[in-house]
């Protein structure tokens, strides 16, 4: 007998995405998961007008631009005006302008940073934590040496060895930050092996490969873009970073490359508030909001965090299931069984 | 080596004489870790010396507690675990599981059954997705209507219906007698001639118990499949299957049609197990016995646990708890001693391994250690 | 039936539940998880509650012991707790075991038979304070929760968990008697004194079922409610833990509400047994008067999904279809679309609890069949057979 449901599943994502639903249902779904994500509390709701209005400055900004980022004038370091917003450079650029632009290469390159950073750390968590063994012993070995290594020192050694250029740069900010995500789905991977609906694709006969990349990937999806957020904070730090301390190119502007040639010419000591400040703000404010994001993603993929609000006004979609024999299993004690929701 | 995806009839044009899928002297340890390199290993003595067979259109049960080594035995059938010493025979000729093509052609024929229907499924795909896979893995349709119509069969065939509302559900849509159905669905998607059923209803509710059980019979019938069936509850074994085997502590020590096994219990373990089942109907006709539990029948308290599987007690793993321990018991495990129709036993109170022909089953007395009522 | 060695001629009443219901509180709806439960305890008893999934006995347990937590509330009925009065002792025959008053001082129980008072004035157990509920739990009311071996603190020895108990509710117990208690408690269910300062996984499950008990027993409550306690465990461990219970009860003297879907072992168990489906209770009878005459045929059903171990073998069916989800509940009797002879009353009256036509033991049913303003002539049990056997020959089981 089939009572009505209503569909509310605890990870929407994976089950949105997967090829099993026509292309538009899948568009569709992802247009409301990231309309539900992002409204699922205050927290993630600012933390994603935050990111989603850097993006859009980073996208549309440049056609925007008052003036050339690097076009030179004779008005040196002038403070704001109403010719410039944010004043000039030591050598008479438009520092709003080298903000737009910066946001641009600087939220780009963060972004596509942390993604490559997140893949490499989810092919090894995951290959380490299914096959076990010594593959795992020596991927283990690889993400604590490269764990225990000072991330930051070793990216300056690396980055003064290499040609100077973002490309050296997301390199060495890839080396030296795979490790940690890496690790978390590693144990992840371990925990869900033992799953019984990896024993049972295994004793149907599905290949190794499928069952790592769409049995057990599917349920880490969660973890995942919670990693890649953090990740990315962590990048775009890094990044402006090592700029700042000279290791980029400088002809770029990007926010740490304002904030070296700030640096250079003085402008802390000098007083020049306007030339560090706006991209200091930004950088701020955008792991800020990055972080805020975080907040919500875990929200999002663990239902048990969710807040428990009563019946009035409330976002958050919460699930009861009815008393289930296996939720001794599950859960335990009082708290498992009084918030009756899926383990 | 022969190859078991010859015939591809399946079950019904099998007509070998003997067991389709046979366990002999199946052992199996499971090393542990230990950093003195110098002392003795230590391991989890999981199974040891576990033999069975399986014949078409029957049921055997397995029976035991936890640590008894049911689920080791099961594993080690469907590939899952490569035994450490003993044979599996598939048809009458060795099974190399541990030759993945082979294995892969094995596992068509033999499926298995999980206990948990909440985690079985994977939570991220749906009713299709699990049943298509086994579909696609052995290449038995060709396009995507074949695979529809197949799943939907599939589907009908477990009363799950209508198929087509269930086809495109959700593991957290169901309930978990049906989620078992999906599971036995997916099993039978390839068509195996052996199910192993690692105790398919201990997860659900009583209501729905009965139904999942009844099932697993009208499929056995239609389909002449071989079934194992691991329980805990001895009560469902008499039920289902034709056969029961007990194990303990990672040996077997009683097997035998399951009526006779039940009713006249012979080995010391099988006899707890008997008497310490929940068993309403021992209540006298007018419903009454006195205080409950303690007066409705003699048992004696049982002494001692399951042992630990790391340093298991030396011959026979019950001789701790035994109350007719000999000195014998402790020194080495007793052979196999045929009792008769069918029945047999490892337990020196019978014999130690010979089919003595005074040990025929009406003259054997089951030791009167529990005595359970009839 | 159990003696009850008590002479209080007023009532023998401990524990008394009137119409409560429990909701939890979900943004998208409200579930009411226990709807309109009533019965009682008396002294002494043991009842049983069975059901399956949804049907709302653990959260009954929780909703008597005041443990819910938001979203699960007590939307409406009472509890009503009789508590001792001060003078009233314990017959306690066989074991000299120390009563301990909340003030600290020992009484010592007195053989014999308590006198009549005139009775205490009940607590209503819903209207309680947090602090007045410290004050009541595990004094007077203990409960084992389903898997409690999981319960117990990984990091602390199970003595030191026991001496928690104590020092949390008995401050001015110092820390040998403590001890002692702890002692006393482990050997009461039958663990032995060097496995105090075990850890808890160094025990095998069963003795951890057993360290729980004690835990549960350590301030000799006057109800203990146990919630699926052995389901987790194997069937001989089972047995030892349901006889050393029973043997308990027999020398603390307390009540006890067993909880499980194991109806076979309520049988062997249990005074009276109360079945609960979707959050009501659908029948209350004695143990003898459900296992001869089942009347609601959810009992028979349920009865009859367990195989028997002695006796003909027969082909049996469950009850078909699955319990509901309690967010979409049946209308009328919410067993109805599972029932085999449901009629069309049963669509749209809720049936209530009351006794059967002529029914003078005291079992009662909530159906319509036994209402002889629907049906004439209530059904015997062999009715109920026969149409379960249809159903299942219908369905193709057969």
């Amino acid at each position: 007998m089939q009572t009505q449901e209503v569909p509310r599943p605890t990870n929407i994502a994976p089950i949105a995405l997967l090829p099993s639903n026509p292309l538009h249902t899948r568009l569709l779904n992802v247009l409301l998961i990231i309309w539900r994500a992002m409204t699922i509390s205050r927290k993630v709701a600012i933390g994603s007008a935050i990111v989603g209005f850097f993006i859009v400055v980073g996208l549309f900004g440049p056609f925007f631009m008052p003036y050339n980022p690097n076009a030179t004038s004779n008005l040196f370091i002038a403070p704001p005006s109403g010719a410039h917003w944010l004043g000039t450079t030591v050598v008479g650029e438009d520092i709003f302008s080298q903000l737009i632009y910066g946001t641009r290469t600087s939220v780009f390159w963060g972004l596509a940073t942390g993604l490559l950073v997140t893949v490499l750390s989810v092919l090894v968590g995951l290959i380490g934590g299914y096959f076990g063994g010594w593959t795992d012993d020596s991927l283990t070995l690889a993400t604590n040496v490269s764990l225990v290594l000072p991330a930051l020192p070793l990216a300056i050694v690396l980055a003064a060895y290499f040609p100077r250029g973002p490309l050296t740069i997301a390199m060495v900010i890839l080396i030296t930050n795979w490790a940690w995500q890496a690790r978390v789905l590693r144990s992840q991977t371990l925990s869900l092996r033992s799953r019984e609906f990896v024993t049972a694709a295994r004793a149907s006969g599905e290949h190794t490969w499928r069952i790592i990349f769409f049995e057990i990937f599917p349920n880490e999806i969660g973890l995942v873009v919670a990693g890649f957020v953090s990740t990315t904070i962590y990048v775009i730090l890094t990044w402006a970073a090592l700029e700042f301390l000279g290791l980029g190119d400088g002809s770029i502007p990007s926010w740490g490359s304002m904030l070296y040639w700030a640096q250079q010419a003085g402008a802390l000591g000098g007083g020049l508030w306007w030339w560090f400040i706006p991209p200091g703000f930004c950088i701020a404010t955008l792991g800020a909001g990055l972080a805020l994001i975080n907040f919500g993603i875990d929200e999002i993929a663990d239902p048990r965090l969710r807040p428990e609000r009563p019946v009035k006004a409330t976002k958050s979609k919460k699930e009861f299931h009815a008393d289930r024999l296996s939720e001794a299993n599950h859960d335990s004690g009082v708290g498992g069984l009084l918030r009756n929701e899926r383990a | 080596m022969s190859d078991p995806g010859q015939a591809e009839e399946g079950a019904s044009a099998y007509h070998h004489p003997g067991p389709i899928l046979e366990a002999v002297h199946l052992r199996k340890m499971f090393p542990l870790r230990s950093w003195n390199l110098s002392g003795p290993k230590r391991a989890v003595h999981a199974v040891e010396d576990a033999s069975l067979a399986l014949y078409p259109g029957r049921a055997t049960a397995l029976v035991g507690e936890s640590g008894s080594g049911k689920t080791t035995v099961a594993r080690m059938l469907a590939g899952l675990y490569s035994p450490t010493s003993g044979a599996i025979r598939f048809r009458g000729e060795p099974a190399k599981l541990s030759d993945a093509s082979y294995l892969r052609i094995y596992r068509r024929h033999v499926q298995l059954i999980l206990q948990d229907p909440f985690s079985s499924l994977n939570p991220v795909h749906g009713v299709r997705y699990h049943l298509e896979r086994p579909l696609h893995i052995y290449r038995l349709v060709h396009n995507k209507t074949q695979e529809t119509e197949h799943i939907l069969s599939l589907l009908n065939r477990v009363n799950l219906s209508p198929a087509e509302q269930f086809i495109q559900k959700y593991p957290h849509q169901l309930s978990g007698g049906q989620r078992q159905r999906v599971a036995i669905a997916r099993a039978l998607a390839v068509q195996p001639e052996v199910l192993l059923a690692d105790e398919p209803v201990s997860m659900l509710d009583v209501s729905i118990r009965l139904d999942i059980l009844n099932l697993l019979l009208r499929l056995k019938e239609e389909e002449r499949l071989a079934l194992l069936f691991i329980t805990h509850d001895i009560a469902s074994a008499r039920y289902f299957a034709e056969e029961t085997l007990v194990m303990y502590a990672g040996q077997m020590v009683e097997g035998g049609p399951s009526d006779e096994v039940i009713q006249r219990p012979l080995h010391p373990y099988t006899q707890l197990l008997v008497s310490a089942a929940p068993d309403p109907d021992h209540l006298s006709p007018d419903g009454d016995t006195g205080t409950p539990l303690a007066g409705g029948r003699s048992l004696l308290p049982a002494r001692g646990e399951i042992p630990s599987l790391i340093n298991p007690p030396s011959g026979c793993r019950f001789h701790p708890r035994c109350p007719h321990a000999m000195p014998v018991c402790s020194q080495r495990f007793p052979g196999r001693t045929e009792l008769g129709s069918g029945r047999w036993t490892h337990c020196f109170l019978y014999g130690d391994g010979e089919t003595s022909s005074e040990n025929l089953h009406s003259s054997v007395t089951p030791a009167q250690t529990y005595q359970s009522s009839s | 039936m159990v003696t009850n060695l008590h002479t209080n001629a007023q009532t023998n009443t401990l524990l008394e539940v009137k119409n409560l219901n429990v909701d939890y509180l979900a943004s998208n709806g409200t579930v009411h998880a226990v709807t309109d439960v009533s019965f009682t305890l008396q002294r002494g008893e043991i009842l049983g509650l069975a059901g399956e999934s949804g049907s709302g006995k653990s959260t009954l347990a929780y909703a008597i012991t005041r443990l819910l937590r938001s979203p699960a509330m007590i939307t409406g009925g009472e509890i009503l707790y009789y508590p001792r009065s001060s003078q009233e002792e314990r017959n306690t025959s066989r074991v000299t075991l120390t009563r301990l008053s909340r003030n600290g001082k020992r009484e010592h129980k007195k053989n014999g038979n308590g006198h009549s008072e005139d009775e205490k004035q009940p607590i209503d157990l819903v209207q309680l304070s947090p602090a007045q509920l410290r004050d009541i739990r595990w004094d007077e009311l203990a409960i084992v929760f389903q898997s409690a071996m999981n319960a117990l603190n990984p990091v602390m020895t199970v003595r030191a968990q026991i001496m928690d108990v104590l020092r949390t509710h008995r401050p001015h117990m110092g820390p040998d008697s403590r001890k002692q208690r702890a002692l006393e408690l482990m050997q009461l269910v039958g663990i032995a004194p060097d496995r105090l300062r075990s850890y808890p996984h160094e025990l095998s499950g069963g003795m951890r079922q057993r360290a729980i008990i004690a835990i549960a027993l350590a301030l000799s409550p006057e109800i203990l409610i146990l919630d699926e306690p052995t389901t987790a465990l194997d069937v001989v461990v089972q047995r030892e833990i349901l006889t050393e219970i029973m043997r308990l009860r027999e020398t603390l003297d307390f009540s006890v509400i067993f909880i499980t879907h194991d109806l076979s072992l309520l049988l062997e168990l249990a005074d009276n047994v109360a079945i609960m489906y979707a959050g009501r209770i659908v029948e209350k009878a004695s143990r003898r008067d459900l296992y001869l005459h089942p009347r609601h045929p959810y009992s028979f059903g349920l009865l009859n999904s367990f195989p028997a171990l002695h006796g003909p073998r027969r082909r049996m069916s469950g009850i078909p279809g699955s319990p509901p989800d309690l967010r979409a509940v049946p209308t009328g009797c919410s067993f109805h679309p599972r029932c085999p002879l449901a009629f069309d009353t049963c669509h749209a009256v809720l049936p209530l609890l009351q006794p059967a036509q002529g029914e003078e033991n005291g079992q009662i049913v909530a159906c319509h069949l036994y209402d002889s303003r629907f049906k004439a002539e209530p059904p015997a049990t062999a009715d109920l057979a026969r149409a379960y056997e249809a159903l299942a020959e219908g369905r193709g089981v057969q």
